[in-house]
């Protein structure tokens, strides 16, 4: 039993975590590619176009595979949470019935036609479908954030004799508090990884010296759009998120903060410190006291509970790589703003397509969104364990109660296998698709 | 309300086969008729441009599912693990395949990807065909032995095949003679389709040798239909008896049969179009018939222990499905228009389009 939750929970975390990849850029990078669009509209000079164009070819392929390792997604709730989908369907499937049918259709639909009706349809209609993939996929984000904001904070339901939660009120789906700030949150934190690669490939091509005017105009949009969503990451959404974590998961919360023990006064903020679980205290640790107090009640002196206030169970059940997770993304996260500050403040003094050191960092600096990304994710997904519903039902009463765990692990290898060379050949063609660059567009 | 869903999910199950059975058929037929490049590039390019949006209807149902009956989702998801893993792999290679072999300009590259499509369109085909055998064959709920349940009453386990290949045993496989007949039958069928589909969308050089295909095949298909139904009498001897109860539904299988046999006069045919029409009236015809024969179940149990589900015992409650009704016939209809306003765009023979991302 205990390997069936393990495979189980690893297999939905690896092939979630790879999906992930791809959407993060998708949604980012539809907003950036109106941008553009609109910019040609308003100055019909080419050079906007082609960037629109070229930023498409690129989120084509991530479409692509975010929609084949998406299927696999849905498909995994009936096949290894079979328990999970037979008590909660009634709820959260009502949320990701919509996503299929109000967001990805759109964004299937409109994005062919973009690719292929500029000429049938002339430029304000082109921007049009560039738009309407632009909504489909924030709405896509938005219903899978309000089925994820409803296993975090639970709304709107009530539960039967059976044990089956049934929708009381379907409205609360989407004015759940949870909702708004995750929302907010993940959609711009996805800008900033798009910001990160536009900005990455003008670096890139100027660097290089090829297409060097295509390399000036992505620096520039991939900066300026970089830092107001590295800004609007950590605040205020960032900050709204945490204090939803501290007032519905407040044994989250003390975990993610890594605090053992509760303070008399106020508590201290954590910057570095590895978890020591047997002695229940953190190695290494540099902190600023009262820090956290402050920013969470906005009051130097309010306590806030530690981990001690809390029963085993009731804790979330890997601690430390929630406490790293945690730290990772918020590190990361301090970082882009002060590269974007730094890269923007040299833009204005005109210096920034010369600086080459800075040009170098922000080039290798493109997978660090993404793991910035995706450790936010692992944040609020094992933060909310013990639970697949929280406090109402644990991850261990979700999984599929036939399914051996030689078959998950079977499937899960071929995940992996798969996975693998989907990755490569992604690789190969976005790799190829930047060295040709947007000049040699053929359409 | 349960009734209501139930048709909504079969018509959008339905129209996913219908939209994406003619991109599987595509694949059939590319990986067995098409010989030169030109012909290779065409037939892929009329299902490359449509893949990603009729593969929408098949998130929607399984999202539709989800809501409306979460019991039967989790049965039958966990039940037929394995087999609906590797439909999910296809699924990823036919994909790939699709939208890989334009990437590159190296021989080798295009053939390893149209082997991908060519491959994983066929063996998607055989495998939703097998799938449906399952689900009016039945299985055994509970997971029943001696008497004795080793699940829930509504949970199962099948493995893919048992040493008997027999569907009359206590457990059957997923794989057996009877629902192989039936992915055989899908097999064919959705080349017909796919077939049609080429020669309406592509000037390819083998459009007139196609139509011949299609006549030896609806040979087959006949010989196929007849010995199918002849094998279900033997599975389950009171499978007709939906149609004698409610004649009505006979509608259904009348559908099947106009194409079955509009579908001879193939060669005479002038208009695309209509041939596209019977075949994919092959397909509604042939889903919606086997959907009937077993209503208002949707999974027979073949053991005495547990009742089969049904509708009404895997649904979730009157509130939820009544409010996901005024979404669902809104997004339902949002559903339709897109789908017709791109295929009308995309209308035409693909030859000359711009297809190159």
């Amino acid at each position: 039993m205990e390997d069936m939750i393990f495979y189980d929970r690893l297999q939905f975390a690896f092939t979630i975590t790879f999906h992930y990849i791809f959407p993060q850029l998708t949604m980012g990078l539809s907003l950036i590619i109106v941008y553009f669009k609109w910019k040609y509209l308003r100055s019909n000079i080419e050079k906007y176009n082609n960037a629109a164009k070229f930023f498409m070819k690129i989120f084509a392929v991530n479409f692509t595979m975010g929609v084949v390792t998406g299927i696999p997604m849905e498909f995994q709730f009936g096949t290894n949470w079979a328990k999970f989908s037979e008590l909660t369907g009634g709820i959260i499937g009502q949320t990701l019935a919509m996503e299929g049918m109000f967001s990805f259709f759109l964004e299937s639909s409109f994005l062919a036609l973009f690719i292929f009706g500029e000429k049938l349809m002339g430029q304000k209609l082109h921007f049009l479908t560039g738009f309407l993939v632009f909504l489909g996929s924030w709405a896509s984000g938005w219903f899978i954030l309000a089925t994820n904001a409803w296993m975090q904070h639970p709304v709107g339901y009530e539960i039967l004799e059976n044990g089956k939660f049934v929708l009381e009120n379907f409205s609360a789906l989407f004015s759940n508090p949870w909702l708004l700030p995750a929302f907010l949150h993940n959609q711009m934190a996805s800008v900033v990884t798009s910001s990160f690669v536009v900005a990455s490939i003008g670096a890139f091509y100027v660097i290089r010296k090829k297409q060097v005017e295509y390399g000036k105009l992505f620096l520039k949009t991939g900066v300026i759009f970089g830092l107001i969503s590295s800004l609007l990451v950590a605040f205020p959404t960032g900050d709204w998120n945490a204090k939803n974590v501290a007032k519905y998961q407040p044994a989250t919360f003390a975990a993610m903060e890594g605090i053992f023990e509760t303070e008399e006064a106020g508590a201290e903020i954590v910057l570095v410190g590895q978890p020591n679980m047997v002695e229940k205290k953190l190695d290494n640790k540099i902190a600023v006291p009262n820090i956290l107090s402050f920013l969470t009640h906005q009051d130097w002196n309010q306590q806030i509970p530690g981990m001690d206030q809390f029963k085993e169970e009731e804790l979330p059940d890997n601690i430390p790589a929630l406490y790293y997770s945690y730290h990772i993304m918020v590190g990361l996260g301090t970082i882009f703003i002060g590269v974007m500050l730094l890269a923007l403040f040299l833009l204005w003094r005109k210096k920034l397509y010369t600086f080459k050191p800075l040009l170098w960092f922000i080039m290798f600096l493109v997978p660090f969104p993404y793991i910035a990304n995706i450790t936010g994710w692992y944040t609020a997904e094992l933060g909310r364990q013990p639970y697949l519903v929280y406090g109402l039902l644990k991850t261990s009463d979700g999984v599929s109660p036939t399914v051996s765990s030689g078959n998950t692990l079977f499937t899960l290898l071929g995940f992996v296998a798969l996975y693998m060379l989907l990755g490569f050949l992604f690789l190969v063609l976005v790799g190829k698709t930047i060295n040709e660059g947007p000049k040699l567009q053929k359409h | 309300m349960e009734i209501f869903w139930y048709i909504i999910i079969a018509f959008v199950l339905a129209v996913f086969f219908i939209l994406d059975g003619y991109d599987f058929g595509t694949g059939i037929v590319h990986l067995f008729f098409a010989k030169k490049e030109k012909d290779k590039q065409v037939i892929a390019k009329s299902a490359g441009l449509f893949w990603d949006s009729n593969e929408v209807w098949l998130v929607a149902a399984g999202g539709m599912l989800f809501m409306a009956f979460p019991t039967f989702y989790a049965s039958v998801f966990s039940g037929f693990y394995l087999p609906l893993i590797i439909v999910l792999w296809l699924i990823i290679f036919r994909a790939i395949g699709l939208e890989f072999r334009g990437q590159l300009n190296y021989q080798m590259w295009k053939d390893i990807w149209d082997t991908s499509f060519g491959v994983s369109s066929l063996l998607l085909a055989l495998f939703f065909g097998i799938a449906l055998g399952n689900i009016i064959r039945g299985v055994n709920l509970g997971g029943v032995e001696n008497g004795v349940s080793a699940y829930e009453g509504h949970y199962f386990f099948l493995p893919l095949w048992n040493s008997s290949f027999s569907p009359l045993t206590e457990h059957p496989g997923v794989i057996d003679w009877f629902t192989i007949t039936i992915g055989l039958i899908a097999v064919v069928t959705l080349t017909i389709h796919g077939a049609n589909w080429v020669i309406l969308k592509t000037n390819s050089s083998i459009n007139l040798k196609l139509k011949g295909v299609i006549f030896k095949l609806n040979i087959a298909l006949t010989i196929l239909t007849l010995f199918s139904l002849f094998m279900w009498q033997i599975v389950n001897p009171n499978s007709l008896n939906n149609f004698a109860d409610k004649p009505y539904l006979l509608i259904f299988p009348l559908i099947y049969l106009t194409g079955l046999i509009g579908l001879f006069f193939i060669k005479k045919i002038k208009k695309d179009r209509v041939a596209f029409l019977l075949s994919t009236m092959l397909i509604l015809g042939g889903i919606t018939s086997s959907l009937a024969s077993i209503f208002p179940i949707i999974l027979p149990s073949i053991n005495n222990t547990h009742e089969s589900l049904t509708i009404y015992n895997t649904s979730t409650s009157n509130y939820g499905l009544s409010v996901a009704f005024i979404w669902g016939i809104i997004g339902l209809i949002l559903l339709v228009i897109y789908a017709i306003i791109q295929k009308r765009l995309l209308g035409g023979k693909v030859d000359d389009m711009d297809y190159g991302h």
